[in-house]
């Protein structure tokens, strides 16, 4: 089957069985790879793109189901002379350690600050209980994404 | 040496290419020809392979073949112990593929290769795999009867007993004034990695190279394995060390897919990737932790500890995995913790089960015995009316009595002795951080529907294992440099921890320490790798001998070119001069290099103390920790902001195995927890209120750099804390966790509301 | 841990959906937000010939809320619940209930009709329909047909559903202002299935008595409970502490449920006494 949709921007078509999830299309026939298979059974959080703005887990779509959609990977929400706010938060609260889930942590931050720049520490900790962790334990998770707030509001992004 | 960087809280260079998803993990990596490897595992625990059927499988569309032990007309190759690798262990070895008995759910039985996972997977429901149940070990208990064995020609499924002794238990025993015995247990679970293992490996026969890419932790000794098992000198074989999305002594580890996808890549001639997938790596990856102690302690009435003796019961899975035996020496060797305690007489048993095989996860052993001595402490200290912070006072050792020898272990010979520290004093710190005497005046009486309890633990963690470690520094053409070391990575921050050490030591700020190279095999001439808390102590300490290498070449260099003695060379960061000011740049030795190794006999013993400030509702069984703090003492800090990670991240692992994850099996071997639906690991919501203290008081006069080995002290006492607080907050009840993990299930029958 | 191989369509109508279901003869499976669905595909506990992805069925996308009450279209997401201000007074205890379904991800694509047609033992929606009395409407091949939640629930994991049928919209009765009620929920973790809940309601009569009493009860059983027995305590008595303590020992005695991996049954027996009461006092606590 083919799908056409627009990753990180740019317009894609793919030739894809109906069974391909949107995680292995992304990682494999589109070679972007900054979105990590973690379970393949939609609990870790490690596959978290963004469509049309939400925050799914990327390992429970199938690619057909992207037509016409908009998705933002990791890459979307990165450039090449350095980090972005959120990104640099996260360097700065030593938020990340083996680096495995933090794609899926910087694409869900990057959906909750975007629709709530005024949350809270109860509320981070609660959309974050969707995306696993293993190496940091999570106290400089949160705080990374607290601290990042102010480049959310106002004008910001 | 200069300390501009050791010490500083800089931020991570890998962070770089971790947030943009840059990373390049194994599964990441494509080459053209691939081909993809998938597992056929048995579903049964115990039993005879009576046949397997593949020409089915083979009929498939996209599938290239279908690999068993027929295939491997040297016979199978079997998976040698790394680490202890005792003869007694030799029958209960693990071969690359099951062939006449599969022992456990998981085990490997056949390969797949094929064009995509996709169609491999559909292939393995075409393969008719007939086994002749036998019946299967699920307990120590009925291993130990004997009545079904796993392995026949030993006769037993009790592989080896480690005897660890000091002083006379017995006689201690006899005299003693108060004894108490108590059976303890520690529930199965193990060191989950967020990325699940991978092995990609390509075989080139015109130069006669294979390269595996995917490895972790100990490739130099895996290539030693490998190239034994396939064929090859060790010199034919690389293995690349991609990124790693963690470790905890599990990831790395030589398994059957280590020989099997180089295996396969040579028998297709094509290059040959596996991924584990997460139902796959919950059942194969080296499962942990499950153990039962029946120990007693002898104590004097004012509560001074005399002496430790009993039993303990490994529950090892199916097959001696190669740092299978860690765990349970250390539960022996170490039970005594960071007490003073003239004697131990105590037997460690490793007894062989239907269920995966056992490995190393961090803090191995040393997790349980402080869940077992700590819960131990708390009731004696109770019986003896001591307070259990002045019992422990008591008890603890001082710097005046170090270095501090512990049991002896046989049939290992293992001697060892802690190095420095006054282990009250951070046990102190901790009391105060928490607010221990405030906090106890809100305990004891039903608040809102709670009870509220304290908890302490205190704990030694070692590190710096030997025997050595090798580091490589290079002039690079633009007179940066380069470092090359034999550990590896894991996670742990490894490229920016060198470049620190390794600027204060070249004396150059640290933009001029391009890269730090980590773990593959042709970076360095050898190598050990990241495991027991050894990666900053040894390596960084070979990097300090490889500095004092390297300037020794340049000095020749420049005695060379300016026709003086090498000693007349002053080196200044990137620029040599001779005594008569003649200089020149460093960059006109590109290509210079030299290695520095650090041999190690003596292991550093990290410390603190642990402690717990809960909440309990009984009716639910529901445990919040309000409050929890870990004092660590490191001896000398080289990153504060990577060190805080690793003692957190390590405190909520602890947790987890204290309240949540739990691996399971059934009467029959089957295995129940099969999806992270069933095996639950910590999330944010679950301990958010983790901090700690990291301290400097005593560093190690092993080697060096002073530090110790601080990766594991934040899960050690995790189990002994959180348990001890439970018990506190439910003491109006009687109730004792003697288990972990402390479910709300376990918690609401220690309340003893069961129905009979 | 790759699906086994399926076709797929995505039809524009309803119609169509419900003729590809009927061709296909059980062996199609309706996809919806996939939250449930694909991770059963993963682990190959099902190989469909056919998924018929609902997606462009934009109609079933709606929230109605007229003085009948409340109409949710089979594919309305968890998120929309959550964003619907006007659910917070429509229905409080659908979006007390809602507020423990899953993680942010999975409510971003989850959907009620989808939860629904799962029937989970301890999922948090099919315990809001039994409560509720809410009526699923479906459509098949031989038209629509209204099936009463106590009807549509037959075991774990198990409906009325026939193979060509799909559920259009699900309709929660009209909540009248007043109403006091309680949702309770106690899971290992913050968004996993409940080891129990309770979600229940009653309405005041003259005198301060309650009346009209709802009680559900979710993870004690293969299905969503309602349970008479304690509701019978409740109807015509004031809701005080020696009531709450009735009907604790009414709900505890009132069901049996299995052990498994997670918890013992006389745990979930206790733990399900403990959420009715708690769901009682929550109730018994609120100001109108």
């Amino acid at each position: 089957m083919r799908a056409r949709f627009e990753v990180n921007g740019r317009e894609v078509e793919v030739a894809v069985e109906p069974r391909l999830t949107l995680a292995d299309c992304l990682r494999h026939h589109l070679r972007l790879t900054g979105t990590h298979i973690g379970c393949e059974h939609g609990v870790c959080g490690a596959c978290t793109v963004l469509v049309d703005g939400k925050a799914v887990r990327s390992c429970l779509m199938l690619a057909v189901q992207a037509e016409g959609s908009k998705v933002v990977t990791v890459e979307g929400l990165s450039n090449d002379e350095g980090l972005t706010p959120l990104q640099a938060s996260f360097r700065k609260h030593g938020a990340l350690q083996c680096g495995f889930c933090t794609p899926g942590m910087i694409t869900t931050a990057h959906a909750l600050l975007t629709e709530e720049p005024d949350c809270d520490a109860d509320r981070v900790r609660e959309v974050l209980s969707g995306n696993l962790c293993r190496c940091t334990g999570y106290v400089s998770i949160v705080e990374a994404v607290l601290d990042a707030r102010a480049a959310y509001k106002g004008d910001a992004q | 040496m200069k300390n501009t960087y050791i010490g500083a809280p800089m931020e991570r260079r890998e962070d770089m290419r971790f947030l943009r998803g840059r990373g390049e993990y194994v599964d990441d990596l494509e080459v053209e020809g691939l081909l993809y490897a998938v597992i056929l595992r048995s579903s049964v625990a115990h039993g005879h392979i009576a046949s397997l059927d593949s020409s089915a499988a083979l009929k498939c569309a996209g599938v290239h073949a279908v690999i068993t032990a027929k295939d491997m007309p040297g016979g199978v190759p079997i998976i040698p112990m790394r680490l202890q690798p005792l003869p007694e262990f030799k029958p209960y070895e693990q071969p690359v593929l099951a062939h006449d008995k599969v022992r456990y759910v998981g085990e490997p039985v056949a390969v797949v290769l094929a064009e995509s996972v996709a169609v491999a997977e559909d292939a393995l429901e075409a393969i008719a795999l007939d086994i002749e149940p036998l019946p299967a070990i699920s307990d120590y208990v009925t291993a130990a009867q004997n009545g079904s064995l796993l392995f026949e020609s030993t006769g037993t499924n009790g592989s080896l007993v480690f005897h660890a002794r000091k002083g006379d238990a017995d006689a201690a025993f006899r005299d003693a004034p108060y004894t108490r015995r108590e059976r303890l247990a520690t529930g199965r679970h193990y060191g989950l990695t967020m990325e699940p293992r991978g092995v990609l490996a390509q075989w080139n026969p015109e130069t006669g190279r294979l390269t595996i890419s995917g490895a972790a932790k100990v490739p130099f000794f895996n290539r030693r394995i490998l190239a034994k098992q396939i064929g090859l000198p060790e010199t034919a074989i690389d293995m690349i060390e991609n990124d790693v999305g963690g470790g905890y002594g599990a990831r790395g580890e030589f398994y059957p897919e280590d020989f099997l996808i180089p295996f396969a890549a040579r028998y297709i001639n094509r290059p040959v990737k596996w991924t584990e997938d997460r139902r796959e790596n919950l059942m194969a990856m080296n499962h942990a932790r499950e153990a039962v102690a029946d120990i007693e302690i002898a104590c004097a009435r004012d509560g001074t500890i005399l002496a430790l003796r009993g039993d303990i019961h490994n529950d090892m899975g199916a097959y001696m995995r190669t740092n299978g035996a860690v765990g349970a020496r250390n539960v022996c060797q170490f039970l005594a913790g960071p007490y003073r305690v003239p004697h131990v007489e105590l037997d460690s048993h490793l007894w062989m089960t239907n269920k995966t095989p056992v490995g190393t996860y961090r803090g191995p052993g040393r997790f349980e015995s402080n869940f077992f001595l700590e819960r131990l402490i708390d009731m004696v200290a109770a019986d003896l009316g001591i307070d259990r912070v002045e019992f422990r006072r008591r008890n603890l050792v001082s710097q005046a009595e170090q270095p501090y020898p512990i049991a002896h272990v046989q049939p290992t010979d293992a001697k060892d002795q802690y190095d420095s520290g006054d282990y009250r004093i951070a046990f102190e710190q901790c009391l105060e951080e928490i607010g221990w005497y405030d906090k106890a005046k809100l305990c004891g009486r039903l608040t809102d529907g709670r009870y509220h309890g304290l908890g302490v633990s205190c704990f030694i963690e070692g590190g710096a294992a030997g025997p050595k470690e090798t580091a490589r520094l290079e002039i690079n053409d633009d007179g940066t440099f380069s470092v090359y070391l034999g550990t590896t990575s894991v996670g742990q921050g490894v490229e920016t921890i060198f470049a620190q050490i390794a600027a204060d030591a070249l004396e150059v700020p640290i933009e001029r320490i391009r890269h730090v190279h980590h773990g593959s095999t042709h970076y360095v001439s050898e190598g050990f790798g990241a495991y027991h808390s050894r990666s900053t102590v040894m390596g960084g300490s070979a990097l300090l001998d490889a500095t004092k290498n390297l300037h020794a070449a340049i000095r020749a260099a420049g005695a060379k070119r300016f026709g003086c003695d090498a000693s007349a060379i002053a080196i200044d960061g990137d620029k040599m001069s001779s005594s008569d000011g003649r200089t020149f740049a460093l960059r006109e030795l590109a290509g210079l290099s030299a290695e520095g190794t650090f041999h190690n006999h003596h292991h550093t013993y990290s410390y603190g103390t642990h402690a717990a400030y809960v909440a309990v509702d009984p009716k639910i069984g529901r445990i919040e920790i309000i409050d929890y703090v870990v004092v660590q003492d490191v001896g000398r800090v080289i990153n504060p902001l990577t060190l805080r990670g690793q003692v957190i991240g390590a405190v909520v692992q602890g947790l987890g195995g204290a309240c949540l994850e739990h691996l399971q099996y059934d009467d029959e071997g089957q295995f129940l927890t099969g999806s992270l639906a069933d095996y639950l690991l910590p999330t944010a919501s679950d301990f958010p209120n983790v901090r700690c203290v990291i301290t400097e008081d005593y560093p190690s006069p092993n080697n060096p750099l002073g530090a110790k080995g601080a990766g594991e002290g934040g899960i050690i006492a995790a189990g002994g804390a959180l348990a001890n607080a439970v018990a506190h907050a439910l003491a109006p009840f009687g109730a004792e966790p003697r288990t972990l993990p402390l479910t709300p299930s376990k918690v609401w029958e220690l309340v003893g509301r069961k129905e009979v | 841990m790759k699906m086994p191989p399926f076709d797929y369509a995505c039809p524009a109508t309803l119609a169509e959906a419900i003729a590809l279901l009927s061709t296909h003869d059980g062996d199609a499976k309706v996809l919806a937000g996939g939250q449930s669905l694909v991770p059963i595909l993963a682990f190959r506990l099902a190989a469909p010939k056919l998924l018929v992805d609902l997606r462009r069925l934009t109609e079933l996308r709606t929230i109605k809320i007229n003085p009948d009450g409340v109409a949710l279209g089979a594919m309305v997401r968890w998120c929309d619940i959550e964003s619907d201000k006007r659910l917070r007074t429509a229905h409080p205890l659908l979006v007390a209930a809602v507020a423990h379904v899953a993680h942010y991800q999975i409510r971003n694509r989850g959907t009620v009709g989808g939860s629904i047609a799962h029937a989970d033992p301890a999922a948090e929606m099919p315990g809001i329909a039994m409560t509720c009395e809410a009526e699923i409407v479906a459509t098949g091949k031989a038209g629509p047909r209204t099936i009463k939640a106590a009807d549509f629930f037959q075991g774990a994991l198990t409906t009325a559903l026939m193979a060509d049928e799909i559920i259009v919209e699900i309709r929660l009765p009209a909540w009248p202002a007043g109403r006091r009620w309680g949702f309770q929920e106690f899971a290992r973790r913050r968004g996993d299935f409940a080891l129990a809940a309770a979600a229940l309601f009653y309405d005041t009569a003259a005198g301060g008595k309650a009346t009209n009493a709802h009680v559900g009860v979710i993870g004690v059983a293969d299905r969503p409970l309602r349970l008479p027995s304690v509701e019978a305590v409740l109807n015509g008595a004031t809701i005080d502490a020696a009531t709450i303590a009735k009907a604790e020992a009414a709900t505890t005695a009132a069901v049996d449920p299995d052990s498994d991996i997670h918890a013992s049954g006389a745990y979930r027996k206790a733990l399900v006494g403990t959420m009715v009461e708690r769901a009682l006092k929550m109730a018994a606590e609120q100001t109108p």
